[in-house]
């Protein structure tokens, strides 16, 4: 059990190797993808997708804040001026303190407390910064686990079809109707009530990667199985049946690569939503505890000092998670938009 | 068509034979009925007494038809803080939300349908961009956020409007039910949660009446109306509308009963006695009996509106018949 604990606890050291590796490789894709495969480079760079791309400003623009977000928050160890899960940051006398500019600020301390601090003294655009971390972690895994259970529930419910698909979609449908809120609401107490307090805390991160990812899985599965059932009929899949190919082979080999692109279009739109889930999880309660907070557990601090007027310690991690979905939402329409054909033939 | 129905019922049946499942396991493991009827200070053979009292030692299976037999006769356990049985916590709280719900609904569909029509028959114009845009940002707000906002500006800042609990009540039907319609500072108590549950769900409706009212738009019929000379209005309202109705009120329907998971992000802002609020003190509290009944009854309401949404699809549809029919 100890050893679990040990593996799962999502330490400091973890997560930065994890967001580095990531950030490093998204960047090498980017330029090694211009130097090392000019051929592929241009054909991206000529499609359709790119050319409607530099005619909207609100994509660019979004794009742009997005990838501020993204970068700031992983490389948050090094730009923040605090480190906010650094026990000694704690300081109980500067609970509480106005952003630098108003009365009672810290302006000589800058760049600490620019935003004020927290109830228990920590610098606050730190915590936010971390917390922006946790929470993009948090919807990007759940994402993941989601787009991992739901393709395969989808693909095999879409290619074996009868009682499988029946049974399958039956379940989707159920799980759908009952909010995902809901259901990870439901799956997030029964954790907490299961594991208690002290240990859903320590694992709270993987905890609520898991909640999400299972309240959330179905709208995928449904995504996968529409395309399927219309890949299925086409010729190349009864080609590949009559040489002989066994089903698995066909469902990951043949079908899944045809049926990606309307996975991609919901997969921004669902991270947002993962990201709304999480939040509202730990406003209850439920979600990241207080010595690590996401910024939905921030909200949930500040809520308590909203009304004897400390309005800083809610107010800018609302709006610093509102511009993060809200940027992610308008991509994911720009990309529905332009990869529907149904869309853009009618339009 | 009865077919249909019954399959229809039959499939609720199911589920809601799924959730009393899970229901029965949550107590199961995590509850201890002993403990939570004697507390800790009572000695081992009173216990084990109670344990053969309780039917505890009975095989699983057993137990759990006593639950459901339970279940089915509205008994779901005592809740352990209020100290009386959980159904009748329930229904004491369930008024307050059904209010809030109810009262959401309205707003949503008031406000959705003329929207909706207006963006989708005029796609270019300003207003139906406007309108476009403050939905994205909506759906982009968590609910929580939104009650906070209107918390800080209209209570804390302006203070119009009050940001806690139901103000005065008028017991109606015996005290069964405690309206807040009734009164001003009921009403004025009423605004802010309304809109906040409001404001999560209207973006979702008007994107959903503007994109079934452009698809309809588009369809040969009413191509066959204007050529016919119809008044705009007339084609918009008689012809296009109608159809439009179909799908926002099967979806529709479905989403207002998720309207019930956000009561609980908005009840617990607001402090608004209902059953959201409810469910998260029972959470902190460890009152799993509560927990359970709270799950099988908001379970059974999900599953009665989608079946009453199927239903009437069926009746209105006749394709699902046809297939039911096979």
């Amino acid at each position: 059990m100890e050893t679990l604990f040990f593996i799962l606890s999502w330490t400091q050291p973890t997560i930065n190797a994890l967001a580095i590796a990531a950030l490093s490789l998204f960047f090498l894709w980017m330029l090694g993808g211009r130097f090392l495969m000019p051929a592929a480079w241009g054909r991206f760079a000529d499609s359709h997708l790119v050319y409607s791309f530099r005619r909207d400003a609100v994509a660019k623009g979004s794009l742009g804040i997005l990838l501020v977000l993204l970068v700031a928050s992983f490389a948050c160890p090094w730009i923040a001026p605090t480190n906010p899960y650094d026990p000694a940051s704690l300081d109980l006398m500067m609970a509480q303190t106005p952003p630098a500019w108003m009365e009672g600020g810290e302006p000589d301390q800058l760049p600490a407390f620019v935003l004020g601090a927290d109830d228990q003294g920590r610098d606050l655009l730190s915590t936010m910064l971390y917390g922006m971390r946790v929470s993009l972690v948090i919807g990007i895994g759940a994402v993941l686990l989601q787009a991992v259970l739901g393709i395969a529930i989808g693909l095999t419910a879409g290619y074996l079809g009868k009682r499988v698909e029946m049974l399958l979609m039956r379940l989707a449908d159920v799980q759908l109707s009952f909010s995902t809120l809901l259901v990870a609401i439901f799956i997030g107490a029964m954790f907490r009530t299961a594991f208690g307090v002290a240990s859903y805390e320590r694992l709270a991160v993987p905890i609520l990667i898991c909640i999400i990812g299972l309240a959330e899985w179905p709208q995928y599965a449904r995504t996968v199985r529409a395309s399927v059932l219309a890949e299925k009929k086409k010729e190349y899949v009864e080609a590949a049946r009559v040489v002989g190919l066994p089903a698995w082979r066909i469902m990951l080999r043949h079908i899944l690569p045809n049926t990606l692109s309307p996975v991609l279009v919901i997969s921004t739109v669902q991270v947002a939503n993962a990201m709304m889930t999480e939040a509202g999880l730990s406003f209850l309660g439920f979600g990241m505890p207080v010595t690590q907070p996401s910024l939905g557990s921030l909200i949930n601090t500040g809520f308590e000092y909203l009304l004897s007027g400390s309005w800083w310690i809610t107010i800018f991690p609302g709006a610093l998670l509102v511009v993060l979905i809200l940027s992610i939402n308008l991509l994911g329409d720009f990309c529905r938009d332009v990869m529907n054909p149904r869309l853009y033939k009618g339009m | 068509m009865i077919a249909f129905l019954i399959r229809r019922l039959l499939q609720a049946c199911i589920v809601m034979g799924v959730i009393s499942l899970i229901g029965f396991s949550l107590r199961h493991t995590v509850g201890d009925p002993v403990r939570e009827m004697y507390g800790m200070s009572v000695s081992a053979e009173v216990r084990a007494e109670a344990r053969e009292r309780l039917g505890l030692n009975d095989p699983i299976i057993v137990q759990y038809f006593r639950f459901l037999k339970n279940a089915v006769q509205g008994d779901l356990g005592n809740s352990l803080f209020y100290q009386k049985p959980a159904l009748e916590v329930i229904l004491s709280k369930a008024p307050a939300t059904l209010e809030l719900v109810f009262t959401s609904a309205l707003l949503i569909t008031l406000l959705s349908v003329p929207c909706g029509i207006y963006s989708a028959i005029h796609p270019r114009r300003l207003l139906s961009r406007i309108i476009l845009g403050v939905s994205t940002v909506g759906v982009s707000v968590p609910v929580f956020f939104t009650a906070l906002m209107c918390i800080s500006l209209f209570s804390i800042t302006l203070g119009w409007l009050p940001s806690f609990g139901r103000g005065e009540l008028t017991p109606l039907f015996g005290g069964a039910w405690e309206t807040g319609f009734l009164t001003w500072s009921g009403i004025k108590h009423l605004i802010m949660p309304s809109f906040a549950l409001t404001s999560i769900m209207l973006p979702l409706f008007i994107r959903l009446v503007r994109a079934e009212m452009m698809e309809v738009l588009q369809m040969d019929y009413v191509k066959y109306a204007r050529a016919k000379g119809l008044s705009e209005r007339r084609i918009y309202w008689v012809h296009a509308f109608r159809n439009t109705l179909l799908p926002v009120i099967t979806v529709g329907g479905v989403q207002l009963g998720i309207l019930i998971a956000f009561t609980i992000l908005t009840e617990t802002v607001f402090n608004w006695k209902g059953l959201g609020g409810m469910f998260k003190e029972a959470v902190d509290r460890g009152d799993t009996s509560l927990l359970v009944a709270y799950m099988v009854v908001v379970g059974a309401l999900f599953v009665v509106v989608n079946t009453v949404v199927d239903v009437i699809y069926g009746m209105v549809n006749p394709m699902v018949r046809v297939v039911g029919r096979k």
